[in-house]
């Protein structure tokens, strides 16, 4: 029996290995759909084998102009573009421009509004950060805590339609005031939800907290230094993981904030296990004050009757009595009228502190609104953070930093 | 704390500082060449180590001083604002120092106002366009562009070849405060179009 033989070219493949080893970098890009992202975020990285050594994040892919456009309308009419800022927690970003526009026109708005304030703020904080939690399980290979969130995030939908007619885009707040006062019978359903909710929160815990895998896959990624975190002027949960102390709610009370009791839970080591537990807790923090605010409701008118020359009376007045016809018409065709000046306020919304800056030349119109969007200031530290990680860390990193698209590229 | 003994000794430190008088925070306004100094004196000396948004305002094509850049800074430890206005003064090219040394924060919101206001930063490392594509040659947010947009080539000049696609502006009929210019009122506005009557023909009673 004879047996042959065959040549195999193998040096070829040895050169192309050879030129591998040389320091050789590879162009990654991430993005703008991708599920990692979380939205339309595009990353250009360039990568050591797995380890990251460049990362340029790439926005604007949903640049809608918003600055623009409130430069062209009525205060009033700019509340629905709030709604898309940070679509997570719409009834926090109306609050907290009701509020920057007030402040301006000096406005005081009665208790039993300001009770309604907390009380929506809290609720879009809670569905804030159970989808921020859900998802982070869920980009660190955990897909059941998701099932468990979305659920508890579906009831506060429903509640926030009984509210406000609509589950996403809820546009509640007007300038002095809400736009209806709550239904009969909702604080109860609220009541109940908060009851339920621990219990849920206590089985994500279960399968999250302790988890070997979750924690081996969180658990110094992605840290930020206090420095780091004060330098790229992160704000909210990112920055109180890293270990500061800055919660507006206490520092600077705002909607009668100062009234209620709860902690701001800190995290020492900033790193995304540490996110990941800040949120947690103010989930739980939002339940109790969401229970005080329940225990002590003021009673009393919603809006600022004596703003009359901001906000419009309730439609049953309009019908009846000319005064109020004259104010309603006047509000709606010349937007509410806040005097000449400059206004920067800052709410401690769930993703950090939404900021706007409004400049008013008088009348109806606002000449220049700048957002200031927690998540675009905490985006930016990515750069200095994702370097020295492996691509693998990219999607806890981004999970962990629970930011929103549609806030940052306004 | 910040009193007036506080805003009395700055003044009297920093002889080119003005005060403004604003509502809600301490606002002062500071010369270009100067503002990188103090910027880092606020934050090394007076705690105000947050910069937490650093924007500008276009006051209209027919003021003295048309660009103001505005800067926000917090302190943790007195627990309240501070606003700088830094008044560009060329009009036409308008220039600031690039306060990235001091707050790295500042790299992304200059580069914002640069695409939105074209203010050029000096010093900055790395002065792109980050919401605008690179290649866009309009400042959106100064007071002469409309709110529509302009149409410009389509950034992928590959696909604009094959396709002959352009970016347009935005349809704007039916959007708020925009009237038809020439043409009947009436169309002006399609979701409020009753067909039963025009300018010029009487409505059936």
């Amino acid at each position: 029996m004879s047996t042959t033989t065959k040549e195999i070219q193998v040096g070829d493949i040895g050169a192309r290995a050879a030129a591998h080893s040389e320091n050789e970098r590879m162009a990654l890009n991430v993005g703008p759909s991708h599920p990692t992202t979380h939205g339309v975020l595009r990353l250009m990285m360039e990568l050591d084998g797995d380890v990251i050594t460049k990362c340029d994040p790439v926005l604007g892919y949903l640049h809608r102009g918003d600055e623009k456009i409130a430069e062209n309308m009525t205060y009033n009419q700019f509340v629905p573009y709030t709604d898309r800022l940070d679509y997570l927690a719409p009834l926090a970003n109306n609050v907290a421009y009701a509020l920057t526009v007030e402040k301006l026109a000096g406005v005081k708005v009665p208790p039993r509004c300001e009770a309604i304030r907390v009380l929506v703020c809290e609720m879009a904080r809670i569905s804030s950060h159970l989808l921020g939690m859900g998802v982070f399980g869920m980009d660190a290979g955990a897909w059941t805590p998701f099932m468990y969130t979305f659920t508890e995030r579906e009831k506060l939908y429903t509640l926030f339609e009984e509210l406000t007619g609509a589950r996403f885009t809820t546009s509640y707040t007007r300038i002095g005031g809400v736009a209806r006062d709550i239904p009969e019978g909702w604080l109860p359903c609220v009541e109940k939800f908060c009851d339920q909710l621990p219990k849920a929160i206590d089985e994500v815990e279960k399968l999250l907290t302790r988890n070997r895998i979750f924690l081996d896959r969180t658990e110094g990624i992605g840290a930020i230094s206090k420095e780091q975190a004060i330098a790229y002027g992160i704000t909210g949960p990112n920055l109180r993981a890293s270990g500061v102390d800055l919660d507006l709610r206490k520092d600077k009370p705002y909607s009668g904030y100062d009234q209620y009791e709860f902690d701001v839970p800190i995290g020492t080591k900033g790193d995304c296990y540490d996110r990941y537990l800040v949120r947690i807790e103010e989930v739980r923090q939002s339940i109790l004050i969401i229970k005080q605010v329940i225990a002590n409701f003021p009673g009393g008118l919603w809006y600022a009757e004596d703003a009359k020359k901001i906000f419009a009376p309730p439609k049953e007045k309009i019908m009846s009595s000319m005064e109020e016809l004259i104010q309603n018409f006047m509000i709606v065709t010349e937007g509410p009228q806040v005097p000449p000046g400059e206004m920067y306020f800052e709410a401690e919304n769930p993703k950090g502190a939404l900021g706007f800056y409004l400049v008013s030349r008088g009348g109806g119109v606002p000449y220049r609104l700048k957002i200031r969007a927690p998540s675009f200031c905490n985006l930016s530290i990515l750069e200095d953070l994702v370097p020295g990680h492996m691509l693998s860390d990219i999607t806890v990193i981004l999970g962990s930093l629970d930011f929103v698209m549609g806030e940052c590229d306004r | 704390m910040i009193d007036n003994d506080f805003v009395s000794s700055l003044l009297k430190r920093f002889s080119f500082l003005s005060l403004r008088h604003q509502l809600d925070c301490l606002t002062l306004a500071c010369p270009p060449n100067e503002v990188v100094d103090f910027a880092k004196h606020l934050r090394d000396e007076e705690t105000f180590d947050l910069l937490v948004d650093l924007t500008a305002i276009d006051h209209g094509e027919t003021a003295d001083t048309r660009f103001s850049v505005v800067l926000h800074l917090y302190s943790l430890i007195h627990r309240s604002y501070l606003r700088i206005h830094v008044d560009c003064p060329d009009n036409d090219s308008p220039e600031v120092p690039s306060l990235n040394g001091v707050f790295p924060a500042a790299n992304w919101h200059e580069r914002e106002t640069y695409d939105m206001f074209g203010i050029q930063f000096s010093g900055h490392p790395d002065l792109r366009r980050i919401l605008m594509w690179d290649e866009y040659p309009y400042f959106p947010l100064r007071k002469e562009f409309p709110l529509a947009g302009i149409d410009v080539p389509l950034p992928a000049a590959d696909v604009a070849e094959v396709t002959g696609a352009e970016v347009d502006p935005a349809p704007m009929m039916g959007g708020p405060f925009v009237s038809p210019g020439t043409g009947r009122m009436s169309e002006s506005e399609p979701r409020a179009k009753d067909e039963s009557w025009t300018e010029e023909t009487i409505k059936q009673s």
